[in-house]
């Protein structure tokens, strides 16, 4: 799925990283637990969160996902941003809750993201 | 890359926010040396989540990397409380972490076994009082 379709489905806005909106995601993980996303998800993935830290960046990063939505309407820092432009990561935000953002991009075919074992 | 190469790493532990950066930066260095995508990512995180450890529960310490022709060892010591039941800390979901680790978003209990998922072999030597040290290796072939 790409980056802008998401996008219009959550009816998100960019915090940065509009040029890379053509990009594509291929599974999704939603949490505010990033121990959990590091546990689960694969690459070229788009992490919904409601966690706003620097550390939420990080994880994208050691996970190489290339996007984050920002549920209820959450704002990332200064310095959040950017960590994200370094690493070429795309923010989102929207004001939808976490379980309804996930059950919307589920829903449009983005399925879940397989487990490591 | 016949002879191995190191990389020393201070990881402070006293900002949460700056926690992870020497995995940042390792993480440069693999991709640098061209190692596959995925022996990178396994890295990276296995490191970070031990860098995360050290600052939630020890206060910082040092990381050691060893990139050799046949694996990536990891190498992190630090001067902490020490870890009292390894088997019991090696359980998904088991933490000691508080409550405002946890609003962080770590602290779950998933940081040692995630770091046990992505390695091909790990130690771990603590001893209560004094410190731990936790060596980590990623097979390349």
């Amino acid at each position: 799925m790409k980056i802008s379709t998401i996008k219009e489905l959550l009816d998100a806005n960019t915090v940065c990283g509009e040029e890379q909106l053509s990009r594509h995601v291929y599974s999704a993980c939603g949490s505010d637990m990033m121990s959990d996303v590091l546990a689960y998800v694969k690459d070229q993935a788009v992490l919904l969160t409601g966690l706003v830290n620097s550390q939420v960046i990080r994880t994208a990063e050691m996970m190489d996902m290339n996007c984050i939505v920002f549920v209820r309407s959450k704002v990332p820092t200064a310095e959040m941003i950017e960590l994200a432009k370094e690493s070429g990561i795309v923010l989102l935000t929207t004001s939808k809750r976490l379980y309804e953002a996930c059950g919307i991009l589920y829903s449009n075919g983005l399925i879940g993201n397989r487990v490591k074992d | 890359m016949s002879e191995g190469l190191t990389f020393h790493f201070n990881v402070d532990g006293e900002d949460f926010t700056s926690a992870g950066q020497a995995s940042v930066m390792m993480k440069k260095n693999l991709r640098q040396l061209g190692l596959p995508p995925e022996i990178i990512r396994r890295v990276s995180v296995a490191m970070y989540e031990g860098e995360i450890n050290m600052v939630i529960h020890a206060g910082g310490g040092v990381a050691d990397v060893n990139v050799t022709e046949n694996y990536v060892e990891i190498i992190l010591t630090d001067s902490g409380p020490g870890i009292k039941d390894i088997e019991q800390a090696m359980q998904e979901g088991f933490s000691t972490a508080t409550d405002s680790i946890r609003s962080l978003g770590f602290g779950a209990g998933m940081g040692l076994p995630n770091m046990k998922r992505y390695s091909d072999y790990m130690h771990i030597d603590s001893e209560v009082g004094k410190g731990t040290t936790i060596t980590m290796r990623v097979n390349i072939n």
